[in-house]
């Protein structure tokens, strides 16, 4: 293969001094000002039915437009998650119902001239509400006495296990082997329940949302999204409305690592703007984005792993109880990750396998995606195994590692046989170790003082887009003067992807980055696209990029042999145009663009969609090195070096950069950040001064680097890079606070307390 | 949502003592807290104008306005010399460089808050404060002070003879609010303890029994700690439950008193 | 209630409430770079600069801001530009939504403190959260841009 000129280099992304200097590109900055507010009167009560409500003093108050309730509403249920249709995730939402499931559930919309008419009119909403008894526990959802989901009209489209009268979000059993059988006879079982609460995405742009009705009379929606087609589908079932009344774009999204694939402030200014007829805007609070929006889902996770006395896996068993919350959201997907994202890291030896899950209703805040969709906590529940067991054998956790971890061309039964094509794990190993200084670094050190630093190690995989779903398409269109226009219907939320995507297509057709224009996302202009999630745009809408720009060098060149008097097989395309293979002459883009624009036929755009049968994993891993105040129970990350093979890293600087946001998040996780309720289903981190995510104070030193694989399928050989990085803090501090402290702590997030108390526990 | 009615930047004290005599009506510190309020507010009394964000040395003191903020004693060579660096310790890891720019020695203390820093401190530095209508007390009088007076605090006074000091807190992350905090002085032999953020206010802990009276060595600092850990009392909040406090306690005023023997 | 201040360099008198905050007055004058990330003066985003000083717009009555200057990016925008560049050459501008109160924290850091260490920098910008970054290619690109700078010098 020829040196590539533009991918593989470390580009400055396209919007990036736009960003940096304060530009007005969101969707707050943009829409009209004069627009109606939409504020949402939230439920005080964890289970409730609506008695009676009376908005007639609400509705005088002067500047309120409409003040709407479940009697307003459609009554077809939908799901707000955005994925393929038909989707998994149950359709157990109306835009309000008369059932309120957790604090914080929408109980009336109210549109008004200003925020404060709005907020007064809030307060003048009258509603007597009959408190029910809710469910909280997950352990106590499933075929308990209190329903989330009584009423009939709940429906799941797809076969995954779903029984809305048992709280049942999705269930399942799959296997390799006889898991009972190996598991008797190993020498070792570690057997364990590890707890990874729900947590927050945190990003800083919350959920926010602008309607209008165009010229045409469709609403048009502008909203801070991963996702613009589903948006359509989603509203279109919400308002009970067609599809094609609908037009979804999204300007610059001010972060989501999940939290916008889920429809989450959409429906309500669509549904005041198709009533009412005006334009209108929802910007969620901070409190809003804690409490009613779409979090990890919080996991229980049974793991029994058994070994042999050498350290040899040959059995993992697992088990998920995931706690949907009072909504179905993304409940029945990403469950599957747990195990299907963590137990293939073991393939090397590996004799069976079983993973069964359980996802319920609970009446606590309803769950969502978040960056790493259920791996994450499922990794942190494998690889704390591992670690145990590498304690409990007295073996190197890194050698017990590389003794069984799955290798380059190994089939993955508990990945649904996918072989590895590309895998650089075993480098990633050797490299982190080394980086790092794994032998110097991993006995425990007494610093004095009750200080001890100790070091923790995780590896980690997740998916390239969901095989045989995900869909990217890219449209590319020679342009006046020889510019290129890109248009796609992936979502970049800060992560580089239009910037990424344009290196490819800039690599392809042999031009700087900077003559590509990129156009996205918009459900009317953009080629359909799942959307960005499931790590899916740089590997799926990454080969539509690429094989689109094949097909226009091909149609380039068909014009310029007309021009050149030659048949298109004696031509080639140079990048800055096309010229006879016998030098007999030459013609620029700028003039095959002109001549496309006067009696041409030939189309010089081309839409290119691609699916992919298989989602080769990215691999990583992840060391740490922390110091445990012993006597306070306070933990101070040092250092985290972490090496990475997401197959052909198309842009260093924005692969390094995920790497290093996912690994702050990931130590967020194990050390801060979680959601607790209390006994009445009051979320208690419902703002950012209790909802505690890392400063720049809170996260050591990182280093990142790369192992690189080809992978065969995936775009100049890359995978992907956007969940994966989020998996291996939580293990690897664990590890390394039980190396300092011998306590394993086997539940989120490990908080100084937790620590302490635990030491003092043990004794 | 903090609701405000009227907005007055006055231009005397005896002008913003009038207002603040309507229950409604309330004097601006850093406005960090009071805007996170849902309250209606009749006049909101602005100090800005009365020169009260100066830091004056009078005799045997620092005279501070209440309105000199956070990010100035952090930063401030005199107080930080002579209290040893504890002033800047004791604000350093409150939220930021722009909060801090914003909040007020005032506000701080006017509020009283559990998780006050700024109010360990200073009890440890034997502050007064000075109420526009009440007068000069000591700032441990003023804690004892019902919540709801209408006065306003105009100046606080640390005393230049300061003897030792440490400040030392213990937080889950930083900038957060702190689990505990603990300042410990020695003035003149005698040593004082001030324990917050138990989650409630700071509170002063004197050597009652004698227990550093040969010395603070590495066992006499344990007792002490142990003492200070079991006389004081000690609640659960969402950052930290009371067992986890009180041990924490014994650990930070144990460190404490090494730290200011050692320096000292 | 009537305020006036200077804006960017330029006066400006307009009619606010008694309750509005310096933020959303700053937003309803086109300074748009200024965002709200928070509720609770926890995030940083809407950091603008009084008299020179970083101060959080959402924790400033409007009217206490009358009589004094007034800078948000829109009136530093070459200031600015000297130094994102560089954090833009790590990428480290990821979302965007933190950058304005990241920028606006970082001049006034630069302003008091030219020649930062890597902790100093730490300590001044501990209170601008940024979810994406991870923060280590805000903190590279920093020093990239004092490497220059000395270099140039």
């Amino acid at each position: 293969m020829d040196k590539l000129k533009t991918v593989g280099q470390p580009v400055r992304k396209k919007d990036a001094m736009a960003l940096l200097l304060g530009k007005p590109v969101y969707m707050d900055d943009i829409v009209p000002q004069n627009c109606l507010v939409v504020k949402v009167l939230r439920s005080p009560h964890a289970h409730a039915l609506i008695e009676e409500i009376n908005t007639d003093v609400a509705q005088k108050v002067p500047g309120v437009v409409a003040v709407y309730t479940y009697k307003d509403v459609p009554q077809k249920r939908f799901t707000m998650a955005g994925q393929t249709y038909p989707e998994p995730s149950p359709y157990d939402r109306l835009i309000l119902d008369q059932r309120l499931r957790f604090v914080g559930d929408a109980v009336a919309i109210v549109a008004a001239e200003d925020e404060a008419a709005a907020d007064k009119a809030l307060k003048l909403i009258k509603v007597k509400y009959q408190v029910l008894e809710a469910v909280l526990d997950p352990h106590e959802a499933l075929d308990g006495p209190i329903l989330v989901h009584p009423e009939d009209n709940w429906r799941s489209l797809c076969p995954v296990g779903a029984d809305n009268k048992r709280n049942l979000c999705a269930s399942e059993v799959c296997s390799d082997g006889d898991v009972e059988d190996v598991l008797s006879h190993c020498d070792y079982v570690i057997d364990h329940i590890y707890h990874t609460p729900a947590c927050n995405q945190a990003m800083m742009e919350t959920f926010r949302t602008y309607t209008e009705m165009d010229p045409y009379g469709r609403l048009h929606v502008i909203s801070s999204t991963q996702i613009v087609f589903h948006v359509r589908r989603i509203l279109a079932n919400a308002l009970d409305i067609p599809k094609s009344k609908i037009h979804v774009e999204k300007p610059r999204i001010g972060g989501g690592f999940g939290a916008k694939q889920t429809v989450v402030a959409e429906i309500y200014p669509a549904f005041v703007t198709w009533k009412t007829g005006r334009a209108a805007k929802m910007i969620y609070t901070r409190e809003e984005s804690l409490i009613a929006s779409s979090p990890r889902h919080d996991m229980e996770v049974h793991v029994r792993l058994g070994a042999s006395k050498d350290g040899t896996i040959r059995a993992i068993d697992v088990y998920t109880l995931s706690n949907t919350g009072a909504y179905g959201e993304h409940g029945p997907t990403t469950v599957g990750l747990s195990g299907h994202k963590s137990i293939p890291l073991y393939t090397g030896n590996l004799e069976a396998f079983r993973f069964a899950y359980d996802v319920v209703y609970t009446n606590r805040q309803s769950a969502g995606a978040y960056r790493g969709y259920g791996a994450t906590q499922g990794i942190f529940a494998v690889e704390s195994a591992v670690n145990e067991l590498a304690d409990k054998l007295g073996l190197d956790p890194v050698a017990i590692r590389e003794k069984n971890m799955v290798r380059e061309g190994q089939v993955m039964p508990a990945y649904y046989n996918e072989k590895t094509n590309a895998c650089a794990l075993d480098r990633c190993m050797s490299r982190c170790a080394q980086l790092f200084g794994w032998k110097e670094k991993f006995p425990v050190r007494d610093m004095g003082n009750g200080k001890v630093r100790a070091a923790g190690v995780a590896m980690a995989m997740q998916g390239s887009g969901i095989s045989g779903v995900d869909v990217g398409s890219a449209t590319i269109k020679l342009s006046d003067e020889g510019f290129y226009n890109l248009s796609i219907g992936a979502a970049d939320m800060g992560t580089g992807c239009d910037t990424i995507l344009a290196q490819m297509a800039a690599e392809c057709l042999d031009c700087p980055v900077d003559n590509i224009a990129v156009f996205g996302a918009d459900s009317d202009a953009s080629p359909y696209d799942s959307g960005s999630y499931a790590s899916s745009t740089t590997y799926v809408t990454g080969k539509a990029v690429e094989r689109a720009c094949q097909q226009l060098k091909e149609n380039l060149c068909a014009i310029a042999a007309q021009m050149l008097e030659c048949k298109p097989e004696d031509v080639e395309f140079t990048g800055q145009g096309v010229r006879r293979l016998d030098g007999g002459g030459e013609v620029s883009l700028m003039d095959i663009a002109t001549k496309s624009m006067c009696g041409n036929e030939i189309p010089v755009q081309v839409t290119y969609t691609h699916s992919s049968p298989v989602s080769p994993p990215p691999f990583m891993v992840g060391m740490v090195e922390l110091e445990v105040d012993k006597e306070t129970g306070g933990v101070e990350v040092l250092n985290y070096v972490a090496v990475v093979d997401c197959g052909t890293p198309i842009n260093p600087n924005l692969a390094r950069v995920q790497t290093e946001g996912g690994i702050v998040q990931g130590i967020g996780m194990a050390l801060f950040e979680g959601i607790t309720y209390d006994e009445k289903g009051n979320l208690l981190e419902n703002s950012l001064m209790q909802y505690k995510i890392p400063t720049r104070l809170d996260m050591g030193h990182l280093r990142v680097e790369f192992e690189s694989s080809y992978e065969p399928t995936g775009p100049f050989g890359a995978k992907s890079i956007g969940e994966i990085v989020i998996n291996t803090p939580s293990p690897a501090i664990a590890h390394a606070i039980f190396r300092a402290t011998g306590v394993w702590h086997r539940e989120l997030p490990i908080t100084p307390e937790k620590v302490l108390m635990g030491m003092k526990a043990k004794g | 949502m903090l609701n405000i009615k009227t907005y007055v930047r006055v231009q005397s004290l005896e002008e913003a003592y009038d207002l603040c005599q309507k229950k409604n009506n309330v004097v601006l510190g850093g406005m960090l807290w009071l805007k996170m309020q849902r309250r209606s507010v009749g006049t909101a009394i602005d100090l800005s104008d009365l020169g009260l964000d100066q830091i004056e040395e009078d005799g045997d003191f620092y005279r501070l306005g209440a309105m000199v903020t956070l990010r100035t004693l952090e930063l401030h060579p005199g107080l930080n010399e002579l209290t040893q660096g504890a002033l800047r310790e004791s604000v350093r890891h409150i939220v930021g460089v722009q909060f801090r720019n914003l909040a007020t020695v005032g506000g701080s203390l006017w509020g009283r808050f559990g998780f006050s820093d700024v109010l360990t401190v200073m009890l440890a530095l034997d502050a007064q404060v000075e109420l526009y209508h009440a007068g000069r007390m000591s700032l441990e009088a003023f804690t004892q002070l019902p919540r709801q007076q209408h006065d306003i605090l105009t100046h606080v006074l640390i005393p230049k003879k300061v003897g030792r000091v440490v400040y030392l807190s213990q937080r889950n992350i930083s900038t957060d609010f702190p689990t505990l905090t603990c300042a410990l002085s020695r003035k003149d032999g005698a040593y004082t303890c001030v324990i917050g953020a138990r989650p409630q206010m700071a509170q002063v802990y004197r050597d009652e029994k004698g227990l550093l009276s040969g010395g603070v060595t590495e066992e006499t600092a344990r007792a002490f700690g142990e003492d200070v850990a079991e006389r004081a009392t000690f609640g659960s909040s969402l950052r930290a439950g009371e067992e986890y406090r009180r041990n924490v306690c014994a650990v930070l005023v144990r460190r404490g008193l090494l730290a200011m023997e050692k320096e000292g | 209630m009537e305020l006036k201040l200077t804006l960017n360099g330029r006066a400006v008198a307009a009619s606010v409430e008694a309750d509005t905050l310096l933020i959303d007055f700053l937003r309803a004058q086109g300074c748009l770079s200024v965002k709200r990330g928070c509720e609770t003066a926890n995030c940083g985003l809407c950091t603008v600069l009084m008299d020179g000083t970083p101060v959080l717009s959402c924790s400033v009555l409007a009217l206490r801001a009358a009589g004094h200057h007034i800078q948000t990016l829109e009136g530093l925008q070459e200031e600015a530009a000297d130094f994102a560049a560089f954090i833009a050459d790590q990428g480290a501008e990821q979302c965007g939504f933190c950058n304005p109160g990241f920028v606006m924290n970082t001049v006034a850091l630069l302003r008091e403190n030219p020649d930062p260490t890597d902790d100093e920098i730490r300590a001044y910008l501990a209170g601008n959260l940024c979810r994406c970054s991870g923060y280590e290619g805000q903190l590279r690109g920093i020093r990239a841009y004092l490497d220059h700078k000395k270099g140039r010098g």
